[in-house]
């Protein structure tokens, strides 16, 4: 199986490309149809998501049945025209960025209302579809460069978003993850060019036939180096992260999950794509080892992030430098590069968005009920919103990585992984950031159920039991906490698509 | 020989029986006595189903259940073989004489939230009735993980600052270790044995060096917290905040004894004896042992909070549970099967003693304890008898391990573990003896004498919800000190070639 003009497969027909440009034309169509009714714009949103995720499941389904499926823009053939190209390997990620995506929208019609000014709804809900479009643009694409539009066209938006959080510090955010995400993607689209100079052309299928023979040339090492330490950035690999908490901090609530569910994965798979795709598994065992460097930057991003979020006050904080630990599990698996770990790290990249997702849209609801984010101040949360904490729960049951969660199969396969690759001395990172993990989310477990009411809670002006979220953000919410379980205990669907992957990554 | 297997839901059922009670339990939360009746309801029909299984499994015969792969390599399957049918029948035996302790206990303290204690508690039971009957270490894992969970909430049950902190200590340490040393070692286990299916003789034979083999014994022994070996151990005095019901079933049905039993699977269905003695390793971890079982006698003697002293003797029996089975001679191994049974008895006895005085007293101090054996005499005979058990006193339950586990030392020719045996049985003779001697024989204290004339309401009266069950156990504890027949004939089964 290779990414091949030849795999063209007409069964497909457009789909690929109205993956993207529905809710592309959808995020247009916001500010219009807005003026309509203000709620509108969040069916808009709903819709175009929940097509993009059907179509992406079609998509999945005709990669599993009939293998790659590519499609050229304007009839153009590759390497002049840009193609898209779906195989296991994005295919899964698409499919799993649509349907996060699609609840995450679903979930956040009361929370927008709440937390973004009405006159600013509509056009919050364009920058949102922008996002959502440029991140599976960025999973979808076969073209290097229109890679790099996407990944501008997802940070632009971002900023945008990132910049309506109520608190003014959302603006400070937003501006110090402008300069640092301009400065990684500089370092993407040089890294770009000097491939392009070097080979002539950028679609990544004839990059990598093409790279092979210009293996040793400086240029192409820089080129390397560059998008590497790019991507590293946009991903927020310790300790490239610091644009990362504050931006999880102060955004507004559906906006935190949104990113911490998909942004940052999506960055975690281009890095993929790039190492073993367009470079070659012996470029980046071999020729330049840099999978040896990204162990050890992985095993300090895993470490680092529990540590530091054992230290937080602020739940969306503590979950932000949560984020950053695991995002060390993804690229670790990656850097490991057998298939098993390989696994491991892709399935991971569902999993966290699973968890990760349902955590700050627990966080959202918290903070639509009550203001709350202090850790401090959820003592005794349990009792009004038993429903929502009971997602936490399982949440933080999935992040410390509980067998009968999604954690639990992310980290069997990273470590066993690690293990078969003869690299054990791993495993410990794995099983300390476990014990890490578990402390503090243990610690916001047990203060809201086995600790009275705090100050904070006694102040707020309903004072009676039932106090749970609206229903449309239980539901959502719930169901991914389901998801975490499900997938934990019936994983063998997921896996097999992402062994494939792993495999069809590790050309075998 | 092969067992002859038979594929049946029994198992599933098994556990079902309590999963579903949980759901019933929840929903009368406002009609407690139907909430009651619910539990004695799961607890009555998982111990028949449980009790069914017996005959087949005597017979040599083993049921399976398959229910389905997490993902290849990853099984979720149960299997009832005699090992865990040891530990079965305890279990769901204990839940009934426990539960209705509890409700006793739970209203004479008149305890808050006892729909999310009960419930909590019928998840406990399914997932230890779990760990008996799992196929492989990855179900196993599962359901210890789950016991922790589920007690959790049963340790914090009071809610106040020194509840919490206990709970918390309980949590780190299970939790903790067996995140970092027991999953370490399943990994390490799969990825050398290719398989985590418990098998009559191991599953690691001939498939490490000697050194990776070792490493993953020492990090089973390491993860396996809930045995309670030293330096690990620091949690059962910790968890003894728990209400006195809760700690009956720590110490003596649930997490202890998954603890053993864990330990038991990785030494016979993991390890197998073979390869553990060609290891060379079982006599170091043997005389690690007896360090636990002096020490924490030693420790006993200085608790004055009878709870506590309990805690401490649990750490030193449990011990000779583990000891039993890596010293790998046939007695000894034996004695450490009927051991689960033999301690379980006694022990819930003792705490469900102690439990019964605080209800009627608030008395948890053994300095205060003199002249009780007048006005609770049943809890104070029952006390006594079981006491014996752990002395290792004939005819009660106690000697019958204690028997075997001295024969043991004598087949592998040890004679400095049967010098620590015997010290121990003096020890604990020191610990238990004047318990009972200050009961029946120490005088009142003069303000106890004072009140009771003074007001006649606050007269102390044993509650026949309490009392029942405890002298039921008191019984059985005698009754397997003088029919062993049925846990050896059960354990010989477990360790037939």
């Amino acid at each position: 199986m290779s990414f091949g003009p030849t795999t063209f497969i007409s069964a497909a027909g457009s789909t690929p490309v109205l993956v993207i440009v529905i809710p592309l034309l959808a995020a247009m169509l916001a500010p219009i149809v807005s003026r309509i009714h203000r709620s509108v714009g969040w069916y808009l949103a709903t819709t175009a998501t929940f097509i993009a995720f059907l179509l992406s499941l079609s998509l999945l389904y005709t990669v599993i049945d009939g293998g790659t499926v590519s499609y050229r823009m304007g009839s153009w053939a590759p390497p002049m025209g840009i193609e898209y190209v779906v195989s296991y390997f994005n295919g899964f990620v698409l499919a799993v960025i649509a349907f996060i995506s699609f609840i995450i929208t679903l979930y956040g019609k009361k929370s927008v209302e709440q937390e973004i000014p009405e006159q600013k709804i509509p056009f919050f809900y364009s920058a949102y579809l922008l996002f959502i479009a440029g991140i599976m643009g960025i999973v979808i694409t076969g073209d290097i460069f229109n890679l790099y539009v996407f990944v501008e066209i997802t940070a632009l938006s971002g900023y945008a978003l990132i910049a309506m959080g109520k608190d003014r510090k959302a603006l400070m955010a937003s501006y110090n993850y402008l300069i640092l995400g301009t400065i990684g993607a500089t370092f993407l689209v040089l890294g770009i060019g000097y491939l392009y100079i070097a080979t002539g052309t950028l679609n990544m299928n004839d990059l990598m036939q093409r790279l092979p023979e210009i293996y040793d040339s400086t240029t192409v090492i820089t080129a390397f180096a560059f998008i590497m330490v790019g991507l590293c950035l946009k991903l927020a690999l310790f300790p490239l992260h610091i644009w990362l908490p504050n931006v999880y901090t102060y955004s507004p609530s559906i906006v935190s999950a949104l990113m911490a569910a998909t942004s940052t994965k999506v960055m975690a798979f281009v890095l993929l794509r790039i190492m073993f795709t367009v470079f070659t598994p012996e470029f980046v065992l071999e020729v330049v080892p840099v999978t040896k460097i990204l162990i050890v930057m992985s095993c300090v991003a895993i470490i680092m992030g529990s540590l530091i979020a054992l230290g937080q006050t602020n739940i969306k904080r503590m979950l932000a430098y949560s984020s950053i630990g695991q995002i060390g599990y993804i690229t670790l698996g990656a850097a490991i590069a057998t298939e098993t770990a390989m696994t491991g790290s892709l399935i991971h990249i569902l999993n966290h968005a699973l968890m990760k997702g349902m955590l700050f849209m627990v966080v959202g609801a918290v903070v639509y009920k009550t203001g709350i984010v202090n850790i401090k101040d959820m003592e005794g949360l349990g009792k009004r919103m038993p429903w929502t904490m009971a997602a936490f729960t399982i949440g933080a049951m999935s992040m410390i990585g509980f067998p009968f969660t999604v954690g639990f199969i992310s980290k069997w396969y990273l470590a066993t992984g690690a293990i078969g690759a003869g690299m054990w001395y791993l495993v410990p990172v794995l099983l300390v950031s476990s014990i890490m993990t578990a402390f503090y989310f243990w610690r916001v477990v047990e203060s809201v159920y086995f600790k009275g009411r705090s100050a904070r809670i006694d102040t707020l002006k309903s004072p009676h039991h039932s106090d749970e979220a609206p229903f449309g953000m239980v539901v959502t919410t719930l169901f991914l906490a389901g998801l975490c379980i499900y997938f934990g205990l019936w994983a063998s669907g997921p896996v097999e698509v992402a062994k494939n992957a792993a495999a069809f990554l590790l050309g075998s | 020989m092969e067992l002859e297997a038979i594929q049946s839901f029994r198992p599933l059922y098994a556990m079902l029986a309590s999963a579903i009670g949980v759901l019933l339990i929840g929903l009368s939360w406002e009609k407690p006595n139907l909430r009651e009746f619910w539990t004695i309801l799961a607890a009555v029909i998982k111990f028949g189903l449980v009790v069914s299984m017996i005959p087949f499994v005597l017979a040599g015969g083993v049921y399976e259940c398959s229910l389905f792969t997490v993902v290849p390599g990853l099984d979720i399957a149960f299997r009832v073989d005699a090992l865990g049918m040891v530990f079965a029948i305890i279990a769901s035996l204990l839940w009934i004489v426990t539960s209705f302790y509890s409700i006793g206990y739970m209203r004479a303290c008149n305890e808050k939230n006892q729909t999310r204690y009960f419930m909590c508690f019928a998840i406990t039971m399914t997932a230890t009735i779990g760990v008996a009957f799992s196929a492989n270490m990855f179900t196993l894992f599962l359901c210890y993980e789950a016991i922790t969970l589920a007690t959790f909430p049963l340790v914090g049950h009071k809610m106040t600052a020194v509840a919490r902190r206990g709970a918390r200590i309980y949590m780190v340490y299970l939790l903790g270790t067996s995140l970092a040393f027991q999953l370490f070692a399943i990994f390490l286990t799969y990825n050398a044995a290719g398989t985590l299916d418990f098998a009559q003789g191991g599953i690691l034979t001939g498939t490490g060096s000697t050194a990776l083999l070792t490493i993953i014994f020492i990090l089973f022994m390491a993860g396996i917290t809930k045995a309670g070996m030293m330096p690990f151990h620091n949690w059962l005095p910790a968890a003894m905040v728990a209400p006195t019901p809760v700690s009956a079933l720590l110490h003596a049905v649930a997490v202890v004894k998954a603890g053993v039993f864990t330990v038991l699977r990785v030494v016979f269905h993991i390890f197998g004896p073979g390869l553990l003695d060609s290891l060379g390793i079982s006599f170091f971890a043997a005389y690690f042992i007896c360090f636990t079982i002096v020490m924490a006698s030693v420790i006993a003697l200085t608790k004055d909070n009878l709870k506590a002293r309990l805690a401490y003797s649990t750490v030193s029996q449990l011990a000779y549970i583990v000891l039993g089975a890596v010293m790998l001679s046939p007695s000894s191994m034996l004695a450490a099967i009927i051991h689960i049974a033999n301690h379980a008895f006694s022990k819930i006895t003792l705490f469900f003693c102690a439990g019964h005085i605080y209800a009627v007293t608030h008395k948890t101090k053994i300095s205060e304890l003199g002249g009780i054996g007048k006005k609770m005499p049943w809890t104070m005979v029952a006390f006594f008898i079981a006491s014996l058990s752990m002395i290792g006193v004939p005819p009660v339950a106690g000697f019958v391990t204690k028997w075997y586990l001295a024969v043991g030392t004598v087949e592998a020719e040890n004679p400095i573990i049967l010098i620590v045996i015997l010290v121990s049985t003096m020890l604990n003779a020191a610990y238990f003896l004047p318990i009972s001697y200050k009961a029946f024989f120490g005088k009142e204290s003069p303000e106890d004498a004072g009140s009771q004339q003074g007001s006649g309401h606050h007269k102390v009266r044993e509650l026949p919800m309490m009392t029942i069950p405890l002298v039921f156990t008191a019984i059985v504890s005698v009754f397997i000190g003088i029919y062993p027949d049925f846990f050896i004939s059960l354990a010989q089964e477990v360790l037939r070639p």
